[in-house]
């Protein structure tokens, strides 16, 4: 019995680990039945993995029995591993038990397709209902939409979950065709904008009679393979922009491809994921959303690619150097924003800040900019007087210089004397 | 200059501020009596807690400041931290000479730093959120203890009250001997004497003490930690930057 459980744990959770979302925040289930739980306000990462990554729902699948022979994924039909199931009770008794010591923010629940669409959202859809009916449990659940599964199953699982999410896999409709012949966009959209209209009726009826249940409370989102096929980084973030216009996505994640397979559509088994352009590429994702940048300025015809080198505001900062200096005390919140080095928090307290007096070198240390980077973009009230004006090689040959990229690695012919 | 002597709790922090005015100060230097040196060549006000000038205080801040400054007052006091506790005295003072809005200049020292210590203990009140770990007793109460950087206990009551409402709980807190108790209808304060037997640094209790399922899913949190890993993505320096390595006493994950 306990090594039964043991291994299935360790089957289903390394099955679900190529899912990256890990977020617990932006619902707003309160514990208001006395029960275990509170999903409300922030999330939290109560452990992270030695990659890295937060840890901070249980996150698992049902099965990883599977019709589907998707070439980019484990759990594909034609993969000879382990395969596992959980019972409904079994996945209840982890959380709560998981929960009760906090571990876990929640559950992140996620399955292979067994039989059907239906057969297997059916199945998600007892577990959360029990969860939440019979052991009142209030705390976080991301629940994957099964594509495919019909409109009913659809709107019940949104009753119960905080999130719900269901993954386009490759960027362009090309290469999802090409390694996941079954699968298409289409039958992502479909599903997503379906829950998106009833969370919108939900919450315009909100609006009118209190008493209206909660709907997916912390929206939706989605994943996106990078490195799998070869799409330009424009072509990813242009479908990303689509998503989050169309569907009012919470996030789309972006998952540097792991190889996991000999088939040759696919990059071997033993390359390295590719981590920097992840991290760019969720840079230029946060320029989107928090900075006010169109994803036009960041990615075009001209630039299809970020740059692996330096961050994509420094590179769309040195292209556009007409637009610099900017002196902080006088400058537009946004354009404040749109400088290198400088992020929303310190944004924020610099025009606060200079309304009470001119700003100084020295403040603005203090308040936490990244000075090094900024003070090539910046004039301030004891700005040196500088002469003549760079040119964006320059600048970047500086700010190369004094800074140590976390991705550099000690070059060949240098000894390291540690 | 002076120099002020307090008690280091808030109230007596507060009354200081009171006579500062009262006696019509200059710049005050303020210590906490436990880090006091006598000097033969300086003359020192002691300063006597005092419930109702110490309201008074508080009820003029609360005139100049919004609840979140109100906190970010009462998260930095919790920092126990010396410097800080001049900082506040400062910024009280600063606040109370100046129209409402001042807390917004940044470019003020003492309203950065207590903005800047705010933050910090705000972080290790989230830290304790995020990696105590409870045990099962047999006794069915979900017992951790934790050593933290700040007196965060005080910011933790609404949290796990909130959350964990259908069990009883213990977090205590080994270094300020210390610990809040829920009993399934309120949370209150506790101390008590732990015998030889409680290693400050394991979060372990014994096991004669603990309920029987509680070794299986702490085994099972262990296989999970491990299945959830990429190994091919590997990245200590960053693992370490979210865990600081001062934490992992706190993990039962990360325990052999």
């Amino acid at each position: 019995m306990f090594e039964r459980i043991r291994e299935k744990l360790e089957i289903l959770a390394d099955a679900a680990k190529y899912d990256v979302s890990c977020s617990s925040s932006g619902s707003n289930r309160k514990n208001e039945n006395k029960g275990l739980g509170d999903a409300y306000g922030t999330g939290i990462c109560h452990s992270y993995t030695e990659d890295g990554r937060c840890v901070s729902l249980l996150k698992i699948l049902l099965t990883n029995h599977c019709i589907f022979d998707c070439a980019f994924c484990v759990s594909r039909r034609s993969n000879d591993i382990k395969r596992a199931a959980f019972t409904v009770e079994e996945v209840v008794e982890l959380t709560m038990n998981f929960y009760r010591r906090n571990y876990i923010e929640g559950l992140f629940l996620s399955s292979g397709i067994f039989k059907n669409a239906d057969y297997t959202m059916e199945r998600l859809v007892r577990i959360v209902k029990k969860l939440r009916n019979e052991e009142r449990f209030n705390g976080y659940i991301h629940l994957k939409t099964i594509p495919g599964a019909s409109e009913e199953l659809l709107k019940e699982a949104g009753m119960y979950a905080d999130r719900m999410s269901i993954n386009l896999e490759m960027p362009t409709e090309t290469g999802l065709k090409l390694l996941a012949p079954e699968k298409s966009h289409e039958e992502v959209k479909k599903p997503l904008n379906y829950i998106q209209k009833n969370i919108n009726q939900f919450s315009d009826e909100k609006a009118l009679i209190k008493s209206v249940p909660k709907f997916v409370p912390a929206g939706q989102s989605t994943q996106i393979v990078i490195g799998a096929t070869p799409d330009t980084d424009k072509e990813i973030m242009d479908t990303a922009n689509a998503f989050y216009k169309n569907f009012s996505l919470k996030r789309v994640y972006y998952s540097g491809y792991i190889p996991i397979s000999n088939d040759n559509r696919l990059p071997v088994i033993g390359t390295q994921p590719p981590l920097i352009r992840e991290n760019r590429l969720y840079q230029a994702d946060w320029l989107m959303r928090f900075y006010g940048f169109n994803v036009q300025e960041i990615l075009n015809d001209a630039h299809p690619n970020l740059e692996a080198d330096v961050d994509p505001k420094l590179s769309w900062a040195l292209r556009n150097l007409d637009r610099f200096p900017v002196d902080v005390n006088t400058a537009d919140y946004h354009m404040i924003l749109r400088v290198p080095g400088i992020g929303v928090a310190s944004a924020l307290k610099i025009v606060q800040a200079r309304k009470f007096g001119r700003l100084y070198q020295d403040n603005l240390k203090k308040i936490g900019i990244s000075y090094n980077k900024a003070k090539h973009f910046i004039r301030f009230a004891d700005s040196p007087v500088q002469l003549k004006d760079f040119e964006s090689g320059h600048i970047k040959g500086l700010i190369l210089a004094e800074s140590q990229s976390k991705y550099q690695r000690v070059a060949a012919n240098q000894l390291s004397i540690f | 200059m002076e120099t002020f002597i307090f008690d280091g709790t808030l109230e007596g922090l507060l009354t200081s501020i009171f006579y500062c005015y009262q006696r019509k100060s200059g710049t005050v230097k303020l210590i906490n009596k436990d880090y006091h040196l006598p000097d033969v060549f300086q003359t020192n006000f002691l300063v006597v807690s005092d419930d109702e000038k110490g309201r008074r205080v508080w009820e003029g801040l609360k005139k100049k400041l919004d609840k979140e400054w109100l906190l970010r007052f009462y998260q930095s006091y919790l920092s126990e931290q010396p410097e800080t506790f001049q900082h506040l005295f400062n910024f009280a003072r600063y606040i109370i000479d100046n129209p409402a809005g001042a807390e917004h200049n940044f470019g003020n020292p003492h309203v950065l730093a207590i903005s800047q210590m705010a933050q910090k203990v705000h972080r290790e009140k989230h830290r304790m959120e995020a990696f105590i770990r409870f045990q099962k007793t047999a006794d069915e109460i979900f017992y951790a203890h934790i050593e933290p950087d700040f007196n965060v206990l005080p910011l933790l009551t609404e949290h796990f009250q909130n959350r964990y409402a259908d069990q009883k709980w213990i977090i205590y807190d080994l270094k300020r001997k210390y610990g809040l108790f829920y009993d399934l209808e309120k949370v209150e304060e506790v101390a008590f004497d732990f015998s030889a037997e409680m290693s400050p640094n394991l979060n372990a209790l014994p096991s004669r003490l603990l309920d029987p399922k509680e070794e299986l899913y702490s085994v099972l949190w262990k296989d999970y930690f491990r299945s959830t890993n990429i190994p091919t993505r590997k990245n200590m320096k960053l693992h370490i930057r979210h865990v600081p390595k001062r934490y992992w006493k706190y993990l039962s994950e990360k325990q052999q």
